[in-house]
């Protein structure tokens, strides 16, 4: 495309978000890309209330006898915590933000295929998210955010049946939003855009979809069965009767450990477009990255059993869970080495963007291979249940996702607001988030493998040195996370203008207008060039 | 197909529109079947760990009100079908008149099933309500619970179903959606229909014929 030697500031062009200024244009737009903003703001706030909660339970932890929260408090905390940091923060954040923004913008569509779907989407996900978060502070909820029979069934006071009907509730609008991606990803690709065309966010975001779509709906029965012995002591779960406890676990564990993947497959998608344009190459071994988004979505379907391998399910399933869990690091690892081998001999530029991927790789990497140990029978006896386990996903959630979340927002940010932000600031909070991270994080690896349990408001003496790290670390954490919150801000109104490829990137939403106009391109693109189409090696002029 | 279909956004094709609606509503009855899916695993599994007890449960359970009901189900299946049929063809009363019979027997069906729960509720099956029977205790309890959410949970999706009908055979005979240009209205409730009967040919035999 031709660069517009002067670039127009967003305010002086027609764009989707000149296109109407009243509230209601927002609340009650069909338009994809106003959609994902309202996502965006939802998310965050959502992120920052369980951030908050997170800040509670660090703050509980600089001392071994607890001073700061009660036992049951402390309980409620990290109920609050995981509840909201997993159902209104993860699962939603990259899809329905950047996934409802891009994926009309890369496969060269007008908007999604069911438009008023989307919006409904989001409705049902704020009415979902609102309600749990009354309920979790009223009430309160000590059960943790994975609800376990018969605690949550017969033992756990608080507002369990409201927190699990906003829950089942916000499901749907997974489910919605993965629909709507399927469709949209298979019927309205512009002419010429084949599957090996599209860039791989979309389908990692395709995989997720189908995760959404096929994973959600057992979550969504297994919490009415919850809901039905827990209110009208029916006999579900309830080992009196000769129920299993376990096959909640098995039901939950079904949905659950999928769900992981839904938060990291389209961070990694992120990174893939990071890459790509942070090194200027095409990506290294496009089909065997595009393969390995669906071998984890399929094969993340058979590893739930490795939750439960001190439960007393039998040690043969133990095994078999055990194998299947290695099996699913295959494909992650082919990424891994995917994306390396593409920085390799690339034209890098050190911009935010590429800085919050490979924070992704790195944490990432040690988050999977922790993940690895906790895989093996013999380790997870071990550390089952300790502070080695919160570590290892923190690594792939925070270290992971966010990551992938922040570098989205740091790659994507001037097509979406049409505006630059300072690069220095944003490489300061990609390097603050990096150590702040690590110091969070790393010390609660040797915390777990030298026994500190988890959810435990006190622990012994002897732990206090690493705990006191790990809450400075988050300290650090919070100021690099708050960070970017001033600097984007600040960006929107005195940031130099964008122009339509800041990165000089590939995809397809590069070639129209930053911000895009409402119907996204002026005409329909035809495409005839494969995804990152960058010139092949150096000194070889493709173009 | 006809020629002239209204286009909503984003669309420039009326073929791509109608494989779009197709596709969503596949997937949507997808994610629904996983949804009863969670619940036949939870009664496989009961079955395998206390196979005695669930077959005793499942002779409790009326056989010959489920078979009538299996039946009329099939049967209101049937003139969906030929509703769809006929919205193709453009035939608007046949098509209104098709909904109209699937709807009536619909309604037989939720009939003889509250006539079966009023006899559930009379040997004492129910749970929270009346005087539970001695079969209650036990795993047999576990396996009539889970008969009840899933009946439940099916009549809830039955009873959608026939506003669905009445709704569609309201709009197609008002002729505010016109058939067969909008004949995918037909194509979808038909669709969601069939999925209801397809649930029920699967509770059928889980719930009612392993007995033995």
């Amino acid at each position: 495309m031709t660069a517009q030697p002067v670039l127009q500031t967003p305010e002086e062009r027609e764009s989707y978000l000149n296109a109407g200024h009243s509230l209601r244009s927002w609340l009650l737009s069909t338009d994809h890309k106003r959609i994902a903003i309202l996502y965006l703001f939802a998310i965050s706030f959502f992120f920052f209330i369980a951030a908050g909660a997170a800040a509670l339970i660090r703050l509980n932890l600089l001392t071994p006898n607890g001073t700061l929260l009660s036992r049951e408090g402390y309980n409620r905390a990290f109920t609050l915590h995981g509840v909201v940091m997993v159902w209104f923060f993860l699962i939603p954040s990259i899809p329905n933000t950047f996934g409802n923004f891009l994926i009309p913008l890369m496969i060269g569509a007008r908007d999604m295929a069911f438009p008023r779907l989307n919006l409904a989407s989001w409705y049902i996900y704020l009415g979902g998210g609102l309600f749990t978060l009354y309920a979790l502070i009223a009430g309160g909820v000590d059960t943790g955010w994975t609800f376990y029979t018969p605690l949550s069934t017969m033992f756990a006071n608080g507002h369990v049946l409201a927190v699990i009907a906003g829950i089942t509730v916000a499901g749907f609008s997974s489910i919605l939003t993965g629909l709507n991606f399927i469709v949209t990803i298979h019927k309205l690709r512009a002419p010429g855009m084949t599957w090996g065309r599209l860039p791989l966010f979309i389908w990692s975001h395709y995989a997720t979809s189908l995760i959404l779509v096929l994973a959600t709906p057992v979550l969504a029965m297994t919490l009415i069965l919850l809901s039905a012995e827990r209110a009208l002591h029916l006999g579900i779960f309830d080992p009196a009767l000769g129920g299993d406890p376990l096959l909640f676990q098995h039901l939950f564990w079904f949905y659950s450990h999928p769900a992981v993947y839904i938060m990291i497959l389209p961070a990694m998608g992120v990174v893939s477009e990071l890459v790509t344009a942070g090194a200027r190459k095409r990506v290294f071994g496009y089909w065997f990255v595009a393969c390995a988004s669906l071998a984890i979505a399929a094969v993340g379907f058979l590893v739930w059993g490795h939750h439960m391998f001190v439960s007393g399910q039998s040690a043969y399933a133990s095994a078999i869970f055990s194998f299947l869990s290695l099996v699913v690091a295959v494909p992650s690892a082919v990424k891994v080495y995917n994306w390396t081998a593409t920085l390799y001999k690339g034209d890098i530029l050190l911009d935010p963007p590429l800085l919050y991927a490979m924070a992704f790789i790195g944490l990432f990497t040690i988050g999977g291979l922790s993940g690895l140990m906790l895989a093996l029978l013999a380790v997870d006896e071990h550390v089952h249940d300790t502070y080695f386990v919160v570590a290892h996903f923190h690594y792939i959630m925070v270290g992971g996702a966010v990551s992938g979340f922040l570098g989205a927002i740091h790659f994507w940010w001037p097509k979406i607001t049409g505006r630059l932000y300072s690069l220095t600031w944003g490489r300061v909070s990609a390097a603050g988030i990096f150590f702040g991270f690590n110091l969070t994080f790393f010390p609660q690896y040797i915390l777990g493998y030298l026994g500190m349990p988890r959810r435990y408001h006190v622990y012994p003496p002897q732990f206090q040195a690493l705990n006191v790290l790990s809450s400075a670390g988050a300290s650090v954490l919070a100021a690099a996370y708050l960070l970017p919150v001033v600097y984007l801000i600040w960006s929107l109104r005195n940031g130099p203008p964008a122009g339509p490829n800041p990165w000089d990137a590939k995809g397809l939403e590069w070639q129209t207008a930053s911000p895009p106009p409402t119907h996204n391109f002026d005409t329909i693109p035809v495409v005839d060039r494969p995804a990152y189409d960058y010139p092949l090696t150096r000194g070889v002029a493709d173009e | 197909m006809s020629d002239y279909v209204t286009l909503r956004e984003p669309y420039a094709v009326s073929g791509q529109q109608r494989d779009a609606d197709f596709l969503g509503m596949y997937l949507f009855l997808g994610a629904e079947g996983m949804m009863f899916g969670a619940l036949f695993c939870l009664a496989f599994a009961y079955r395998t760990v206390h196979p005695q007890a669930s077959a005793l449960a499942a002779r409790h359970m009326q056989l010959w009100i489920a078979t009538a009901n299996t039946a009329i189900l099939l049967t209101s299946s049937l003139f969906v079908a030929l509703a769809v049929h006929a919205a193709r063809n453009g035939a608007r009363r046949v098509t209104a008149a098709m909904l109209g019979v699937a709807l009536a027997l619909g309604l037989a069906f939720l009939g003889l099933k509250g006539v079966e729960y009023g006899i559930d509720y009379r040997d004492g099956l129910m749970p929270v309500i009346g005087h539970p029977a001695a079969v209650r205790e036990g795993p047999a309890g576990l396996f009539i619970d889970l008969y009840f959410v899933v009946t439940a949970l099916h009549a809830l999706h039955l009873t959608i179903g026939l506003f669905l009908l009445a709704w569609t055979a309201a709009v197609v005979l008002a002729r505010r959606k016109r058939i067969p240009a909008q004949a995918v209205v037909v194509e979808m409730t038909g669709l969601y229909w069939h999925f209801v009967d397809v649930v029920w040919v699967f509770v059928f035999p889980i719930f009612y014929l392993a007995r033995g």
